[in-house]
């Protein structure tokens, strides 16, 4: 329990960091949005009345302070270049982006833990040196670009899918998700080689331990000493690769986005950002930071359940 | 009293990958075992002594069937085999209780009555002087002394009457070897078990077997009583290896 208040304690913390320095961020790079609202034809006195009336004008600590009082009684600013509410342009966007992560790591689970398993009790076969040598290449090559490949070879190709051609969630479920699936391709194949390397070589390590030889001598076959033994002994060095995996493919999701034309939190950031629309971008990074910082805490958690000499204090 | 295990001229091969790049489907097999004949009455104690690297292991593995290359004769008068191993540390699965271990066996006969099968398995600690509350407790909480009963547990719990125990001793200390050493007769003695005793030190051997054989280079080269080996020793290895411990 007290540990669980200090992981909590932790976690606003670096909200709050986290939040600063995106903040202190946006002082120091040129550009203001009441500029990029008027465009360059405005005179700078039209520019200075628009600045004082959206209150960029006062010392930064005090913009600051505004935003962090109204942030945590929930109310999240209005967006300066799309006057509404953040909080509304979030809503319809977050689903999206959750989906694909969802999706991405469900990919990555999916093809690494039987693959793993596989090279790792066959070491040196003939698939295992296959496997061995796809993951040399899928790990060198960019996410973004293997994103161009699919979109080249499977959309325009094989013409799998349309390009380009999103499907609101709202209006088909099953479109959109099958439109999110070779983005996230794109995002887990990467991370699947890195996920059959770990557990493949944890998986060695496991074999030659005596206890695989007791559960042999126990009349165990080949397949539930796989399953029932070395599978969870061989899980725990890498849960925690797993869950650094998450916060990658958001960061990832986010130029995928932007390859696939997905309207999700990826496209809004990065136009926030040229905007200059602090509110929407200090929203979306405590967002995404937050979500990195529990899922870190819950595979914390996880870690006591599955390995038994981890205590929490 | 029958014979529960025989073996008839016996020999079996290991294979060894060639580290040549360019033969490396080419395999070399050297022999292990050569040309192995003794037998095991029911409810004896044989002991095996031999140098390290002298084929023990893999005498005790042929017998299992966990080694392909083998040919000669194995009758087995019992299908209910176990082995019991050295290393106390690293034989027993870290992430799982004592009471899983203990009842895996059990599940994989079949015996699906989960109170049925904690009552078997809290029945079997006791039996090799462990309190019932270990069912929940993990092996690292345990003792090099504690976990080799809990071995001794798991390859008792199927019923087996054969036990082919690998140096089960060597790796705790002299005064934890004595308690596993007199756990192991009386359990013997109780259950009317037969052992195939290895061990490298001839004092153990002594102390636990009725026969002895003397292993070196994969062969024989002498079985017999205990008594009779160790006071009047045929062959010139057997005589090396007694003035080498006395």
């Amino acid at each position: 329990m007290k540990y669980i208040i200090k992981k909590i304690g932790t976690l606003i913390l670096t909200l709050f960091i986290i939040s600063f320095l995106s903040f202190l961020a946006f002082q120091i790079i040129p550009g203001d949005a009441a500029l990029s609202r008027l465009g360059t034809d405005a005179t700078p006195e039209q520019v200075e009345a628009l600045r004082e009336e959206m209150g960029l004008n006062a010392p930064m600590l005090v913009r600051y302070g505004n935003w962090l009082k109204d942030f945590v009684s929930g109310d999240f600013g209005t967006s300066y270049s799309y006057n509404m509410p953040v909080s509304e342009m979030l809503a319809g966007k977050l689903p999206i982006t959750l989906v694909l992560t969802a999706l991405s790591f469900l990919l990555i689970l999916a093809i690494s833990i039987p693959l793993g398993l596989f090279t790792g009790s066959r070491e040196g076969s003939r698939l295992d040196r296959a496997t061995m040598m796809a993951n040399q290449v899928l790990m060198s090559i960019p996410g973004f670009f293997l994103g161009i490949l699919i979109t080249a070879v499977l959309g325009l190709g094989m013409k799998l899918f349309i390009p380009g051609a999103y499907v609101s969630y709202r209006e088909d479920f099953g479109g959109f998700l099958y439109y999110l699936i070779f983005p996230a391709i794109a995002i887990a194949l990467p991370k699947c080689a890195m996920g059959v390397k770990m557990l493949r070589s944890s998986v060695i390590g496991q074999l030659h331990m005596d206890y695989v030889r007791t559960a042999y001598s126990k009349g165990n076959s080949q397949h539930r000493v796989m399953y029932h033994h070395i599978l969870k002994n061989a899980m725990i060095p890498v849960l925690t690769f797993w869950a650094l995996t998450i916060s990658d493919i958001v960061a990832n999701s986010i130029i995928i986005e932007q390859v696939f034309t997905i309207p999700g939190l990826g496209s809004m950031l990065i136009q926030s950002i040229s905007n200059r629309d602090y509110p929407v971008v200090q929203a979306i990074i405590v967002m995404v930071a937050g979500l990195v910082v529990v899922i870190n805490f819950l595979v914390d958690l996880l870690y006591t359940k599955i390995d038994p000499r981890v205590t929490i204090e | 009293m029958g014979t529960i295990l025989e073996l008839r001229h016996v020999n079996s091969w290991y294979k060894i990958k060639s580290k040549n790049p360019f033969q490396s489907n080419a395999t070399r097999k050297k022999q292990v075992l050569k040309d192995i004949s003794f037998s095991i009455q029911e409810g004896e104690i044989l002991g095996l002594v031999g140098e390290s690297g002298c084929g023990k292991s893999t005498l005790a593995k042929t017998i299992l069937g966990f080694i392909k290359d083998v040919d000669g004769t194995i009758v087995r008068g019992t299908d209910q085999m176990q082995m019991i191993f050295q290393d106390p540390y690293g034989s027993l699965n870290p992430s799982k209780t004592i009471g899983w271990i203990l009842e895996e066996p059990l599940r994989m006969q079949g015996k699906t009555d989960r109170e049925m099968r904690r009552e078997k398995v809290e029945k079997m600690l006791k039996k090799v002087g462990l309190e019932p509350s270990y069912y929940n407790r993990y092996p690292r909480e345990l003792s090099g002394g504690q976990r080799q009963r809990v071995s001794i547990a798991i390859a008792l719990i199927q019923g087996s009457k054969l036990i082919l125990a690998d140096e089960p001793v060597s790796a705790l200390d002299v005064t934890i070897q004595k308690q596993i050493m007199e756990l192991m007769l009386s359990l013997q003695e109780e259950l009317g078990l037969t052992y195939l005793f290895i061990s490298h030190d001839l004092n153990v051997i002594y102390q636990m077997c009725d026969r002895v054989m003397v292993m070196k280079n994969g062969r024989i080269v002498e079985i017999g009583d205990v008594e009779q080996v160790y006071t009047k020793p045929k062959s010139d290895y057997t005589k090396k290896l007694l003035e080498a411990s006395c």
